[in-house]
């Protein structure tokens, strides 16, 4: 059967179980959208209305299934408007397929109108791209693509179209499967590495677990659970790792690194046996990186050989899947003749001391909305059981910590590249992926504006995303770095002047609300919670509040900022402050 | 067990890659090494007896923990097949380097440039009443004492090619 390339696109989509894509048109890909109603009651399109947010809602929708997201732009623009979401998704191994539409492969090279070499561009931050170069090779290509990107350390991958290859005719042949001889992940684990990792666990008197996103990507919730309740160990979460072990169990204690929790961080500095599970030893969790874990023994599990001894150099790697390796690990296990609780009795206690003593906390008031309040009340109404995206800076953190993330896939955020205006467009694929559940942007007024053009998606297609903005006038975690390490000089992080965000969700026909008294909080989230429709919350919180603790970029654990620092600057600082207000 | 990333002499590494023949494969390898901040001494690609394969030789220089990292990061480019550390394989390998030297072959430097290329069996392919152009091939110690010497007469161009290198011995790099 002889077909377009513009059908061939979605023919091989359809095949492969993707069921959205997200994108917007342009002259590229005209024929790619202008063959798509004969294909809309299979696939489902949502235009967007900036390529950066259609990236970040697939990418949404992928980190809350674990299924690839796709995207799809036009040449140019389109394309060079995707990298801060390729990017994105590459630091946090997200598998996103970003479709392209490139100038036709005659003018290639010719600075032809809307001509950008998005191959070249996205060759750093993408696991793999391709350049189509006839329309046969299509379908192989896309399949290829939905593989790599999905398969052994997922990631993102780019398929750059030219025009002829989308208008162009061809023999349709759809591959029965992926033959790439230079691509073979490694699943399981070497069985000599297994016995040593578990005759390390036998041996261990302070063992502690520090797992990731791995933990996500592989699906292995169950087998982590298990492997902490058989070794009775604690665990520690990284940030991307939030919600792979859930947030009440006993043996959890907390997230770990910059803002992580005294326990955690303490107990990383004095284990004796470090498992690190689908975690990679980024420099924000380990601070200097001679002081950590500095007495542990080290198993590292990873799927991505090149992540092993990367940053710090660990005695027990094992190259695997990690819910392949923790079944082989909790087999051997078996054999092992240990009263791991006792054991372990007098660490756990250590450990629960440090949980006691150094809590995470915040002043209340009743005064003023402290912004943990407004995560904490979201924790309330919720349980747990809302997908919690996030934008990035203070809130972010404060939506890591006071949130107890119960459920796998549930806390969305954007961790290696830190990416500002991700959380709300990534709401927008979470909800799309989950069209009955409650989806929650916790923003930040800054990263709000950085992609609030994607309202008027949010009121077209009816989705009803909450967007909580943590309302502090600033950009706040820079303003907590300057206050900390520069001397209170609040260089160019005052954003009191911004719109009025009720209104600004009004003129998209869209609900929004503003709270200002902390006994006003609860009844306001709640009712935007039960609302049918989206609801943007404008929530105005003490403005110069700090994430805490935290351990200084680069210093060790227990350099950690423990308490508020009290500065005689303090009440300067306060004067010079504006009043959040709405330009006149 | 603290970090020793740095641990260790910089070590000179040549390493043998199979890679898929498309274009876009090198550039894939550019990209990796300067994104990376990893150094390239030099690289040399050409098709091998199946013209799907290309094979480079690349020489790199780093610490061992880094030379580790380049080989790993380098099988994880899907285009990649197959990675072999020549230096660190433990086996016995040849290298070769070919090079053109433009050297001035006026008055003396003319003889002195002929009885040079001579004794390190060089040929010369190229005749002006000016300069000579001359071809080494051999390994890197060979080529730098020709050029060394070479300086006297006064070098006005070096075109080398880079290092290729093949395993000694029955054994040899093949997609399993
Ligand atoms: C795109 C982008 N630009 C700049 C930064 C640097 N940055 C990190 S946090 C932050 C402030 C964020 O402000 P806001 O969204 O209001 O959150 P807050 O910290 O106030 O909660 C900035 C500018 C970033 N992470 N991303
Ligand atoms: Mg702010």
């Amino acid at each position: 059967m002889k077909l377009k390339g513009a059908d061939m696109f979605w023919e091989v989509l359809i095949k492969e179980g993707v069921e959205v894509v997200f994108g917007l048109p342009g002259g590229a890909v005209i024929n790619i959208y202008d063959s798509y109603p004969k294909y809309k009651d299979k696939v489902k399109h949502v235009l967007v209305r900036h390529e950066q947010a259609a990236v970040h809602a697939a990418d949404g929708y992928a980190r809350s299934t674990g299924k690839p997201g796709v995207a799809l732009v036009t040449s140019g623009p389109g394309g060079t408007n995707t990298v801060t979401g390729i990017a994105t998704a590459y630091m946090d191994s997200s598998p996103v397929v970003v479709f392209t539409g490139q100038v036709p492969t005659a003018l290639i090279g010719n600075d032809a109108f809307q001509e950008a070499d998005i191959v070249g561009i996205t060759r750093p931050c993408t696991k793999h791209n391709y350049l189509v170069k006839s329309t046969a090779d299509l379908p192989r290509i896309i399949k290829e693509a939905l593989y790599i990107a999905s398969t052994g350390r997922p990631g993102p991958v780019l398929v750059d179209m030219p025009k002829d290859v989308i208008v162009g005719e061809a023999e349709f042949v759809y591959p029965e499967s992926v033959k790439r001889r230079g691509y073979n992940p490694n699943i399981k684990g070497h069985p000599a590495q297994v016995k040593k990792a578990v005759e390390a666990m036998i041996k261990a008197e302070r063992p502690l677990i520090y797992a990731g996103g791995g933990i996500n990507w592989s699906g292995a919730f169950d087998e982590l659970k298990k492997l902490a309740e058989t070794i009775h160990a604690p665990v520690t979460l990284t940030l991307m790792g939030l919600g792979a072990f859930p947030g009440d169990h006993p043996l959890f204690i907390g997230m770990l690194g910059m803002h992580g929790t005294y326990a955690a961080n303490m107990a990383v500095t004095e284990c004796d046996l470090l498992i690190a599970i689908g975690a990679r030893f980024d420099d924000r969790v380990t601070g200097k990186v001679e002081d950590f874990a500095p007495d542990a023994v080290k198993i590292h599990i990873d799927i991505d050989p090149a992540s092993i001894s990367k940053n710090v150099v660990v005695d027990i790697p094992i190259v695997g899947d990690a819910k392949v390796v923790l079944n082989q690990i909790l087999d051997e296990l078996k054999k092992a003749d240990v009263d791991w609780e006792k054991k372990h009795r007098r660490w756990l206690e250590r450990i629960n001391y440090w949980m006691r003593e150094y809590p995470l906390t915040y002043e209340r008031s009743d005064q003023v909305i402290k912004p943990q309040m407004v995560v904490e009340t979201i924790y309330d109404l919720t349980q747990g059981k809302a997908y919690i995206c996030t934008e990035v800076g203070q809130h972010q953190m404060w939506a890591a910590q006071f949130y107890k993330h119960k459920y796998p896939r549930h806390f969305i955020s954007s961790g290696g590249l830190g990416t500002m205006g991700f959380g709300f467009p990534a709401a927008i694929g979470v909800q799309v992926a989950h069209p009955d559940a409650l989806v929650i942007d916790i923003a930040g007024d800054g990263s709000f504006q950085m992609n609030l053009q994607e309202l008027a998606t949010v009121a077209q297609y009816n989705l009803p995303v909450k967007v909580i903005i943590i309302n502090n006038g600033y950009l706040g975690m820079v303003r907590q770095w300057q206050q900390l390490f520069f001397d209170r000089v609040y260089s160019e992080t005052d954003i009191s002047i911004q719109p009025d965000f009720v209104k600004l969700a009004e003129a998209y026909g869209i609900r929004g609300m503003r709270v200002e008294k902390p006994s006003e909080l609860k009844t306001a989230l709640k009712e935007a919670f039960e609302y049918k429709g989206a609801v943007v919350v404008d929530v105005r919180v003490d403005r110069e509040e700090n994430v805490l603790p935290m351990v200084p970029a680069g210093a060790s654990v227990r350099q950690m900022i423990l308490t508020e620092p009290k500065t005689d600057t303090n009440g300067e600082a306060l004067k010079r402050m504006r009043p959040i207000n709405f330009p006149s | 067990m603290a970090d020793n990333r740095n641990n260790g002499e910089k070590q000179r590494h040549t390493i043998a890659l199979l890679v898929e023949n498309q274009p876009g494969v090198l550039a894939r390898i550019a990209t990796l090494f300067s994104a990376k901040g990893y150094n390239i001494l030099s690289v040399s690609v050409g098709e091998t007896i199946d013209p799907e394969i290309s094979r480079i030789t690349l020489v790199t220089e780093g610490h061992p923990f880094i030379i580790e990292q380049i080989v790993k990061q380098l099988r994880k480019l899907i285009d990649v097949i197959k990675v072999l550390d020549l230096t660190a394989s433990g086996e016995d390998y040849v290298e070769r380097e070919l090079v053109l030297v433009k050297v001035s072959a006026r008055g003396e430097a003319r003889a002195e440039a002929m009885r040079i290329a001579q004794i390190f069996r060089g040929n010369i392919v190229d005749v002006s009443p000016e300069t000579f152009v001359i071809e080494f091939t051999g390994n890197e110690g060979k080529i730098n004492a020709a050029l060394s010497l070479l300086k006297e007469c006064g070098i006005r161009e070096v075109i080398r090619t880079g290092k290729v290198a093949v395993l000694r011995g029955p054994k040899s790099l093949k997609i399993s």
